[in-house]
């Protein structure tokens, strides 16, 4: 009896234990972010202070005053702008990514044609082509064109970065619905268009979401590219603007976490609305298809 | 009947706008980067275009150090990172997949790294590294753990490593997400029927859970290979390649040469060594996944 019980009671100190661990190491996880937001909020003294200041002893929201230029203490980056081009461009690139990977998406969820594995594949690899070696002939030919530091040079070269994740994405939440609801559709008079509107789109909606914030993310994020073909306040986006801080005589650490706060906050934002579909539409483009 | 109104011809009407704009943005450019990889282009030197010096660049870089040292190291730096992510992702999904109470808040905490931009990443591990000022070293001292300041991003070999610690911070939790996903989707029977045969836990997981969670490794690493150029973001805001080109990788160097050199011709051609590299990595994973999946006898 007493064996029984001690057992039992060993079990639950493991559990105890092993969630314990599972905190902590998220602890460990979140520690150089939660560092960078608190840093966000201090002043630069504080930052620089020998010995250490640990907790921030006068909070401020001065350094998001000052890389915004609104405050008498002004930065000579243009955060604001940065910001405007960043949301410009992710938005664009990534409505465009949808409409395109929407229909890609459908093709290879509901018809059988040659090539089909091929083409998916092919999509793919040209996914898999480094930013930084993409960047060298698209930087000749965009000047050619004289879209080198606009915003349309930049969307076009994030559309074609975000469709094929995005096709494999809506791929696989276009296969999790039974082909059979469209065929209803169909014999009850819809054409193949508004069976496709009427049902198939309402039930991929979320998983079309989850796909979009993927694109906006990659679009949001992204660095390589960016730095090579933006050149002013025209079209540089909030990545690039952060490596303008480097370039000072003096590294302005405060200014740089309020930055690094405005990149992060629409990315946990997003990814905190739509992270059940994203696992989901992972896995499922991955292991079913 | 013309061809565009056949059902046949559907899907392919469906995946011309993906065609065309990986058409114009990917294949034509990197047909372009083809030819300039045969030339001596400069930027510099706008007619140097049409210089054409056949395999002169590649005979050049293939018998350059400067250009095998980072090559080296970015294969080491990827085999290292990658091994170390698969194994640290596996123990936290495993210790997830335990555990009841908060599952869903641990869940979601995870999900934040992937998001960060890696540029972010680089700066973050930057701040929090930095000899003088770095939470990393203050902490150390404050412990009495040490009692100078430890330069970890101007020492060659601590640079290194640091830069390897922010992209773990970064891409762990791919791994972990996805094979957490495969522990949820796994069937209890062949568990019970283990324990009912006298496996050990040991056995269970060698023989029964890892087997079925390697296609879930194979879509982590298919993911991962489509980005791991992203370290160039990380290694660019953290050291430059710096000091004295000791964390120099392939893609820093392909930015240096074509950029700061504007020698676009030889960049090129680094390049191009760096897409194969990158495809073939991608093709390799997608073959095991599709591999791994016929063995589970999955849908095909």
């Amino acid at each position: 009896m007493s064996a029984v019980v001690e057992s039992q009671t060993s079990k639950q100190v493991k559990r105890a234990g092993l969630t314990a661990l599972a905190f902590l190491l998220m602890v460990v996880m979140c520690v150089p972010g939660l560092w960078v937001v608190l840093s966000a909020f201090r002043p630069n003294g504080e930052i620089l202070a020998k010995p250490p200041v640990w907790v921030p002893e006068n909070p401020t929201f001065d350094n998001f005053r000052k890389i915004f230029g609104l405050g008498t203490d002004q930065v000579a980056i243009p955060v604001g702008s940065y910001f405007m081009n960043s949301l410009i461009i992710a938005l664009t690139s990534t409505l465009i990514a949808l409409a395109i990977g929407m229909a890609g998406g459908y093709a290879f969820a509901r018809y059988r044609f040659r090539g089909k594995g091929g083409i998916f594949l092919g999509l793919m690899l040209f996914r898999a082509v480094p930013g930084i070696a993409l960047s060298l002939p698209v930087f000749i030919i965009w000047s050619k064109l004289g879209i080198i530091d606009t915003k349309l040079g930049l969307i076009i070269v994030y559309v074609s970065l975000n469709v094929p994740f995005t096709i494999w994405l809506i791929d696989g939440f276009f296969r999790q619905i039974p082909l059979s609801l469209s065929e209803a559709a169909q014999v009850d008079g819809c054409t193949r268009w508004q069976a496709f509107w009427k049902i198939e789109f309402p039930l991929a909606r979320s998983g079309i979401a989850a796909a979009g914030v993927f694109a906006f993310l990659t679009s949001w994020n992204e660095f390589a590219l960016a730095s090579q073909l933006t050149r002013s306040t025209t079209s540089k986006t909030l990545p690039v603007g952060l490596l303008d801080f480097t370039a000072q005589f003096t590294i302005d650490w405060a200014g740089m976490c309020a930055m690094a706060v405005i990149i992060i906050v629409p990315a946990l934002i997003l990814t905190f609305l739509v992270q059940k579909h994203l696992i989901a539409g992972l896995t499922f483009g991955g292991v079913k298809g | 009947m013309p061809f565009w109104r056949r059902e046949s011809a559907t899907p392919f009407l469906l995946l011309t706008p993906a065609m065309l704009t990986m058409a114009f943005v990917v294949v034509f450019p990197l047909v372009f980067s083809m030819y300039t990889s045969f030339t001596g282009f400069r930027l510099t030197k706008p007619a140097s275009l049409y210089d054409w010096v056949g395999f002169r660049n590649y005979a050049r870089i293939l018998s350059d150090p400067e250009f095998w040292i980072p090559f080296g190291r970015t294969v080491l730096f990827l085999t290292v990172v990658l091994n170390v992510e698969f194994l640290l992702g596996l123990g936290i999904a495993l210790l997830i997949n335990r555990i009841t109470w908060g599952q869903r808040t641990l869940r979601t905490i995870m999900m934040f790294p992937m998001m960060f931009s890696p540029i972010l990443v680089g700066f973050m591990f930057k701040f929090l590294f930095n000899d003088n000022i770095g939470i990393v070293n203050n902490a150390l001292q404050s412990l009495g753990l040490s009692d100078g300041a430890i330069p970890w991003l101007v020492d060659g070999k601590l640079a290194f490593f640091s830069i390897a610690i922010a992209e773990v911070w970064m891409s762990t939790s791919v791994f972990a997400i996805l094979l957490l996903a495969g522990l949820f989707a796994m069937p209890r029977d062949p568990l019970e029927a283990a324990k009912v045969d006298g496996c050990n836990a040991w056995q269970t997981f060698r023989h029964i859970t890892l087997p079925f969670l390697m296609p879930f490794a194979y879509i982590a690493m298919a993911i991962r290979s489509l980005d791991v150029a992203r370290a160039y973001d990380i290694v660019t805001v953290m050291t430059d390649g710096g000091p004295a080109g000791r964390t120099e990788i392939l893609w820093t160097l392909i930015g240096r040469v074509g950029y700061d050199n504007s020698r676009m011709g030889m960049a090129n051609a680094m390049a191009y060594v760096s897409t194969i590299l990158s495809i073939l990595f991608t093709w390799y994973f997608y073959r095991k996944l599709v591999a791994a999946r016929r063995y589970m006898g999955g849908a095909q």
